[in-house]
């Protein structure tokens, strides 16, 4: 660095060339070019992909799909005609749903607040942030078999069936619910915590110039101005308890239709046990114990139809307009 | 770096080379006309009321963890008048600004020396949130919170008790509050409206709008202008200048013509130190300390 030493230092010499944005791509090195073009092969090969997933599941969804298979629960039978359709797994998909994302949403949002406003001691916010990184990496189905120990403990017994002897089954919508929270968690707590860092410092500090605490700053502004990412981190949370199955194998115990326990309405329907879109798939592909590959296929359009709704609603409400602050 | 290359593009201002950037020309009395207010160095009419004094500092240190940002600095602050902070980026003049109503403690790393007094009493002995309502602040960006107009007014008058007043109870408060604030005329029709949908010198009067409605004793405006278009600026220094005689004003600002506009008082601060403290025009036109008038004439900043 010898030359802007030499003071006072002449202006630079005009550049003969125009800046490399102006020369266009002929200059480019034969590396660039190649990676361009590896670049463009890839995003149109993932487009290619996308697309036929789709009009794959579109053909043989609309082939295999009708209103009743939509309406009438599932039956044992080997006939296929006699096996009716999938309204029962339909069901335990949005009540799990609804379930796991109730659990999640408080929980999540909570986490994301203390760790972002709070975080201390920062030896525990540390503990906490590697804690849902752990759960978020985990396979469901490690997830799943660990919640099965955990709710097959008689002090669970009320979230289950229970045999005669104070077995405890551990398989319902409530312990099934209860894990799909927490596969739903990491997601909720990431997308909450960034829309909280995004929120420049002088908007806290304008609330508590105001002399407001911090309880009420979060209340009143904090959470209201990360509304969208809150709501982006519970529709991705949905579409990840939508898609899991081996949840559902485990915890839901995959009955064929919804098993409620005797007794009070709804409370006898979440201690029962259920099945969702994604066992249903499963258990009828040719890769499950039943042989009814149509039923699976118009099911996982079903299914893919409701992710697809979710990723649009995920694209929604992030591209809607954020608060417009300046840093 | 290879002693070939060209060197890096920065552009070199040379001081005796008369600049090449196209200018309006220069008006006989030597000032360049100024795209708006359209007098820039006309002083706003002096304050008529007797000068209270309000706060005042006494030795206040500020230091960020082994950094000092403010040496020592002792200062009246008084109602019926405008107190200007001006100095160098780093030189404390925010610290100072930020300790008066302790929005410094928020910063885990800040310890303070000194006293700070408000009407004679220290404001460590306060609880803080009562003190930062007597003492409110604006930013240097506008922050209106993410709720409509009526409601970011009302924002500070509302949970101060067990019972949560009504929208008509707060009506005449916020009202007032936008009157003074010199909105109310461009608003009146749409206070449900969001507040982040209206311009950012808009923002920033509702900002104002806000602390008034908490009905401050002081008032500190942290280069209130700075992210605003000239037409804004003059709308804010005007209503900064009329609220002085009920509120006392302390403001930070970058811009020399802008203390000149609407100071009484100036403290030129360098390095955290407060070099010289005075009158407006008498700091600017016949400085005492060769620092003050190395900056006021332009020679650093």
């Amino acid at each position: 660095m010898n030359a802007p030493a030499q003071a006072p230092a002449p202006p630079p010499p005009p550049v003969a060339s125009p800046p490399a944005h102006q020369r266009g791509e002929e200059s480019w090195s034969r590396g660039d070019k190649l990676g361009v073009g590896l670049a463009w092969a890839a995003g149109i090969g993932l487009c290619l992909i996308a697309a036929a997933i789709v009009i794959f599941m579109l053909v043989r969804g609309f082939q295999y799909l009708s209103l009743s298979l939509l309406t009438t629960h599932p039956l044992p039978s080997l006939e296929q005609s006699q096996s009716g359709g999938f309204l029962d797994p339909i069901e335990g998909t949005v009540i799990l749903t609804i379930l796991g994302t109730l659990i999640a949403a408080p929980i999540g949002v909570g986490i994301a607040v203390w760790l972002s406003e709070y975080g201390r001691p920062s030896w525990l916010a540390r503990a906490v942030e590697s804690g849902v990184e752990i759960v978020a990496g985990t396979p469901s189905i490690v997830l799943a078999i660990f919640g099965l120990l955990v709710f097959q403990q008689s002090f669970f017994g009320f979230l289950s069936f229970t045999a005669e002897g104070n077995a405890v089954f551990g398989r319902s919508f409530f312990t099934a619910g209860a894990i799909m929270g927490l596969i739903a968690l990491p997601l909720i707590v990431g997308s909450t915590r960034e829309a909280l860092h995004s929120i420049p410092a002088h908007v806290r500090e304008a609330s508590y110039a105001l002399g407001k605490d911090r309880i009420s700053t979060i209340r009143r502004v904090l959470l209201p101005a990360s509304r969208r990412g809150i709501g982006t981190g519970i529709t991705l949370g949905m579409g990840r308890i939508v898609g899991d199955t081996a949840i559902v194998v485990v915890l839901l115990g995959a009955s064929l239709q919804i098993q409620p326990e005797n007794g009070t309405p709804v409370w006898g329907l979440l201690k029962g046990t259920g099945s969702t879109l994604t066992t249903y798939v499963y258990n009828n592909s040719p890769a499950g114990e039943g042989g009814a590959p149509e039923k699976a296929y118009a099911a996982a359009f079903v299914l893919l139809i409701v992710v697809i709704f979710l990723n649009f609603a995920v694209d929604l409400i992030a591209r809607g307009k954020e608060p417009g602050w300046t840093r | 770096m290879d002693p070939l290359s060209p060197p890096p593009p920065v552009r070199r201002i040379l001081v005796e080379e008369a600049p090449t950037v196209a200018l309006p020309p220069v008006n006989g009395n030597g000032h360049r006309p100024h795209a708006a207010p359209a007098s820039p160095l006309r002083r706003m009419p002096r304050a008529d009321t007797a000068a209270i004094e309000r706060m005042r500092t006494e030795a206040l240190s500020v230091a960020y963890g082994q950094k000092l940002a403010v040496n020592q600095v002792s200062l009246s602050v008084r109602q019926g008048e405008v107190l200007a902070l001006i100095g160098p980026s780093g030189c404390g003049k925010t610290t100072l600004l930020r300790s008066l109503n302790r929005l410094v403690d928020l910063t885990p790393a800040a310890t303070r020396g000194g006293r700070i007094l408000l009407d004679g009493e220290d404001v460590d002995l306060f609880d803080v949130t009562l003190l930062r309502r007597r003492v409110g602040m604006l930013f240097q960006q506008p922050n209106p919170f993410p709720m409509s107009i009526f409601d970011n007014v009302a924002y500070g008058l509302r949970e101060r008790g067990s019972k949560k007043p009504s929208k008509r109870e707060l009506e005449p408060a916020v009202i007032e509050a936008l009157h003074r604030a010199g909105l109310l005329e461009e608003v009146k029709d749409n206070l449900d409206h969001p507040a982040l949908a209206l311009s950012g010198g808009q923002q920033q009067r509702l900002c104002i709008a806000r602390s008034l409605a908490v009905q401050p004793e002081v008032l500190l405006l942290d280069e209130p202008c700075s992210a605003l278009d000239p037409i804004s600026t003059q709308t804010i220094e005007e209503t900064i200048v009329s609220l002085r005689t009920e509120i006392a004003i302390v403001i930070v600002t970058h811009n020399l013509q802008q203390a000149q506009r609407v100071a009484d008082h100036v403290a030129f601060m360098y390095l955290g130190d407060l070099v010289e403290y005075g009158e407006a025009e008498r700091v600017f036109n016949s400085p005492v300390a060769e620092r003050t008038r190395e900056y006021v004439s332009g020679g650093f900043g």
